[in-house]
């Protein structure tokens, strides 16, 4: 007879994600009650709210950290908490670029061209489900990284993508780009969510077990048959890899940056890269660390091709967002420097590194906001020229993050790239490190012309101009330059409270 | 608060004043500047007067936590030849601001940008020399590209932007090679105990090093180090940068920027990697004769002033590198008292090159003619500079290049037999643009030409002083310096050759 055992849950450690949760249902409920009028302001509000609340209650139990929080499903320990918190904190700047209505469509239902579409832009919709998508979307994130069983982590996975590919299709201007990007997310999505799944089945296959633990034990003892886990390991892998956005996983993320609404993309390019590094390096680093003479080649290789593969066709790249694309996906391929470390210290750049380069993607896409003419954003790089003229400070903001993305010092970048790579150096790849640096040079020339585009060119008079919407907007990106500028200053605070808390409680 | 941070904060402080200055004032702004320089300058002639000559080691030292986590730290300090390159740094800058007094209204912006991007690298140009981390040295290394690339790219003539990028990425590349070599210090340094980048401590990790290990480190370091002060074939971003730039910030990039090459050399490569250094010294003496020989053959060739003291400083960069790695106490502080030198008659070269194009809207030499009959001042002042350059006797970069070529002559007596056809080549490329510049018939359109204006000689005066003073009694700035090269000559085991007495018949 089989013996019931009630579960427990520790609703202290899960009230970051419930909070969140419940946000979101709220957010469903007002859409569904609330008169349309009031829903844009009371949804912004109970957004921020929501995640300001989710923030403060992580920082309340930093402290605490435990694997039966539910039932050995999700693992709280310090470098969960950091990468919750570094989630919480991207999302809460992006909302900001979200309450900037002017980038989505007025009715997501109405079919573009037709008539529906003209009266509900004439009416002046709003869509306002985007928020509480969004909040879905964070506490997939934010399950993410802590789930320490596989179902728990395929749940998540839905959870934090199911919200994206809708919120992708999204877009004011150019819609059926953007409803192109939305499917074309999703499909490629769900693929690699199958082959996710299929690693999930080799993997129970291998160790008799869904939990991490359960297949590190598994992984010690020796005593399953390698094959399942090498293919475990590899398709497991194909669905995270695909999350990220490493080579040769990356196709979809050029379109789906430039057809996204721009404050989507910002949101997807920061806080979900975070989300999925934070659960690659769980899996990596608990269930498959000491297996790592059977991943790790693969894995330098990967983010080798990544690095390079990412700042070549950068180069190549006409619009401001198909670049900020190909640089993420140069960014990818550093942050697996932090994978293949498998170190303490290889943790502790990781999680500074996704944290600097979130808040400074956040601010770059908050600047694309800005550059309008009178069909909406303009993402042509010709198009920016000039663009220190026109607006000093905007343009001096977005050189800024770029020269973090480039690694100059004194921005957050340089000391995200130096741990880093001395963290993957320190644990023997010097591969890694020579690439990454060369890759990084090649890199900077791209970020440079984009710099001479906006300062040494002159403006063309097409209507481009710079739109500052809402104060919200600004706060966004004055945040995200003071930060990225603060922590390359002096980075020593945050530095010392991820040494004292990054550790994976196994 | 300890000097070298006061010095660094001074222009740092005028930066915020130039902030809050109104825009419409553009003559408040440049006040501010240069009162600024000024300070700054007597602050480091202050610090000269107050270095101890016979202390070894640094001096003014300061350090503080920076990024415990990684063992880096705030650290300064000064040495002889540190010292003597910031004091060449912020002597420069004052001048800079005089000379170049309307070089900012040009630009793509106002007078505010360029005067706090002056301001803010005379800030990295102390940092730099003064940084005992090597962290510290990368990030103001790297740093103080960002202002230098504005000021080509906003203020420069030409096709600046080209130029800037240029620069911009030939440092770039070099510094990213540097930061490759400097992780592999990092992580080496960490293996065997001591997680640190203080260079007192990281110039004993060479006996723990496999000599693979140390060759691979070096070379990062060289070649950011060989782009910065350029060196054959590494050099070609120099003259289209020396040529676009505003002269006077080609003054500061040829005269303080490119040392950071050389200096870097001494203090980095040599003390990190001393054994590193000896096996690669053959080639990096092969390369600076070349450069030697090149850069004075594209001086003779060229056709247009600025270009024409680039090539000029290549030559001169080529000697100072062959006096450093000739690893002879006469070499070491030949080369440094080099860099002293050429950073002034670089500087006058420059200025004087500028007043001249400013007149005549050209910086192509067959367009000036008969300078000597219309403008005698101006003339002269190139004369005097031209010759400095050339090292004549009497000036002062004749005692550095003697210096220098002595040094090699000891240890590596064909490269300075080879180097010395460099001083003949020099006075092919001073004096043909001479005569063809100040001398023979007046070009028409030159006729009217006016002569330096009070400021402009203001500027220049100092300058020409310094270069002549120096000539004659060039002891106070060598008793400073010798110290220093010989604790870098004998502390990582190198030694001057013993004096050979010839047989006598």
């Amino acid at each position: 007879m089989i013996e019931f055992v009630s579960p427990t849950l520790d609703y202290a450690l899960l009230a970051p994600i419930l909070i969140v949760l419940g946000g979101a249902v709220l957010g469903v409920l007002i859409e569904a009650f609330a008169p349309r009028k009031s829903r844009a302001s009371s949804q912004l509000f109970i957004t921020l709210a929501t995640l300001v609340l989710s923030l403060v209650s992580l920082i309340r139990v930093r402290d605490r950290s435990s694997s039966a929080a539910a039932m050995e499903s999700v693992t709280f320990d310090g470098a969960g908490m950091l990468i919750q918190g570094s989630i919480l904190i991207i999302s809460i700047i992006s909302v900001f670029l979200l309450a900037d209505q002017e980038n989505f469509t007025a009715l997501a239902a109405a079919l573009p061209g037709s008539d529906e579409e003209r009266a509900s832009l004439q009416q002046d919709l709003r869509v306002t489900e985007i928020y509480p998508l969004t909040l879905f979307a964070v506490a997939g994130m934010m399950l993410f990284p802590v789930a320490t069983d596989l179902i728990t982590l395929f749940v998540a996975l839905e959870v934090l993508s199911l919200p994206l590919y809708l919120l992708a299709g999204l877009s004011r201007r150019r819609r059926l780009m953007s409803q192109e990007a939305a499917l074309k997310y999703f499909l490629l999505g769900a693929f690699a969510s199958a082959f996710f799944l299929m690693g999930i089945a080799y993997l129970y296959g291998y160790s008799s077990s869904v939990t991490f633990a359960g297949i590190h034990s598994a992984v010690i003892g020796g005593s399953g048959n390698d094959i399942y886990l090498l293919l475990g390991i590899a398709f497991i892998s194909v669905g995270l890899l695909f999350k990220v956005g490493a080579v040769p996983f990356h196709a979809w993320s050029p379109d789906v940056y430039q057809g996204a609404p721009t404050a989507v993309t910002a949101l997807m390019a920061a806080a979900t890269k975070v989300a999925a590094f934070g659960a690659m390096l769980r899996i990596f680093y608990v269930s498959f660390a000491e297996a790592y003479w059977q991943w790790r080649p693969a894995i330098i290789a990967i983010a080798l091709i990544t690095m390079v593969f990412g700042s070549l066709v950068a180069i190549a790249q006409r619009d401001v967002k198909r670049m900020l694309a190909y640089s993420s996906i140069a960014h990818a391929g550093f942050l697996l420097s932090g994978v293949v470390a498998l170190s303490k210290s290889g943790l502790e750049s990781s999680i500074f590194y996704l944290f600097a380069y979130g808040i400074a993607t956040v601010g770059a896409f908050g600047v694309v906001t800005l550059v309008r003419d009178s069909a909406g954003e303009v993402t042509d790089l010709n198009r920016w020229s000039g663009l220190g003229k026109r607006s000093p400070w905007v343009a001096t903001a977005f050189a800024g993050f770029l020269l973090a993305f480039a690694g100059i010092p004194l921005t957050s970048g340089f000391i995200g790239k130096f741990s880093i790579f001395s963290a993957a150096y320190e644990s023997g790849s010097t591969a890694i490190l020579i690439t990454g640096v060369l890759s990084s040079a090649i890199a900077a020339f791209f970020y440079i012309r984009v710099i001479v585009l906006m300062f040494f060119k002159d403006p063309v008079e097409d209507g481009t101009s710079v739109v500052i919407p809402s104060i919200y907007t600004q706060i966004t990106i004055t945040v995200s330059a003071v930060a990225t500028f603060a922590l390359g200053i002096y980075p020593t605070p945050l530095i010392n409270f991820i040494q004292s808390s990054a550790a994976f409680l196994r | 608060m300890n000097i070298l941070s006061f010095l660094m904060l001074l222009p740092l402080i005028g930066t915020a004043f130039i902030a809050l200055a109104p825009k419409t004032n553009v003559l408040l702004t440049k006040q501010i500047a240069l009162v600024t320089t000024i300070l700054v300058a007597l602050v480091g002639i202050y610090m000269t007067i107050s270095f101890d000559f016979n202390a070894k080691g640094f001096q003014f030292v300061e350090s503080r936590e920076w990024i415990p986590a990684f063992g880096i730290k705030y650290a300064l300090g000064v040495d002889g030849i540190a010292l003597v390159l910031i004091l060449m740094s912020v002597l420069l800058t004052p001048i800079v601001v005089v000379a170049g007094w309307n070089e900012s209204e040009g630009g793509r912006w106002s007078s505010k940008v360029f005067y706090s991007l002056l301001l803010v690298l005379e800030t990295m140009m102390i940092g730099v020399f003064a940084s005992t981390d090597v962290f510290l040295f990368y990030v103001f290394f790297e740093a103080m590209l960002v202002p230098v690339y504005f000021l080509i790219g906003g203020f420069g003539s030409g096709d600046r932007a080209a130029a800037a990028v240029k620069f911009l990425l030939y440092s770039l590349f070099g510094g990213l090679l540097m930061l490759a070599s400097i992780i592999g210090i990092y992580v080496m340094a960490t293996r065997y105990g001591n997680r640190t980048f203080d260079i007192t401590t990281l110039s004993q990790l060479h006996t723990v090093l496999t000599p693979m290990m140390e060759n691979v480190l070096f070379l990062g370091f060289f070649i950011a180090f060989a782009i910065k002060a350029p060196l054959w074939p590494l050099h070609t971003w120099l003259p289209d940068a020396a040529k676009s730039a505003t002269p006077g910030t080609s003054v500061l990039l040829l005269g303080v920027l490119d040392k950071v090459g050389t200096f870097g050399m001494i203090r980095y490569c040599l003390t990190l990697f001393p054994e590193a250094s000896k096996t690669f010294t053959p080639m990096i003496i092969t390369l600076a004769v070349i450069s030697i020989l090149y850069g004075a053959f594209l001086a003779i060739g060229a056709k247009d002033i600025k270009r024409l003291i680039a090539y000029t400083s290549i030559s001169h960069f080529g000697f100072i590198t062959m006096g450093i790695f000739a690893m002879t106490s006469q070499g070491m502080s030949g080369s440094t008292l080099y860099m002293f030198n050429h950073g002034f008659s670089t500087a006058a070269l420059f200025l004087v090159a500028g007043f001249m194009i400013t007149r005549r809207n050209s910086s192509t030499i067959s367009d000036f003619g008969g300078l000597q009959r219309v403008t005698p001042i101006m003339a002269w002042s190139f004369f005097i500079a031209g010759l400095s350059s050339l090292a004549l006797p009497g000036l002062s970069s004749f005692v550095s290049e003697f210096l220098v070529l002595v040094g090699t002559f000891t240890r590596y007596p064909v490269a300075a037999v080879i180097a010395t056809f460099g001083i003949v080549l020099a006075a092919l490329y001073i004096l043909i643009p001479v005569q063809r510049a100040l001398h023979g018939p007046t070009t028409p359109g030159n006729e009217n030409l006016s002569d330096l204006t009070l400021r402009e000689k203001i500027a220049i005066a100092p300058v020409i002083a310094t270069i002549v003073v120096l000539g004659f009694y060039p002891s106070p700035l060598l008793n400073i310096i010798n110290p220093a090269s010989q604790t870098i000559i004998s502390q990582q085991g190198f030694s001057d050759p013993a004096p050979t007495m010839s047989e006598g018949k």
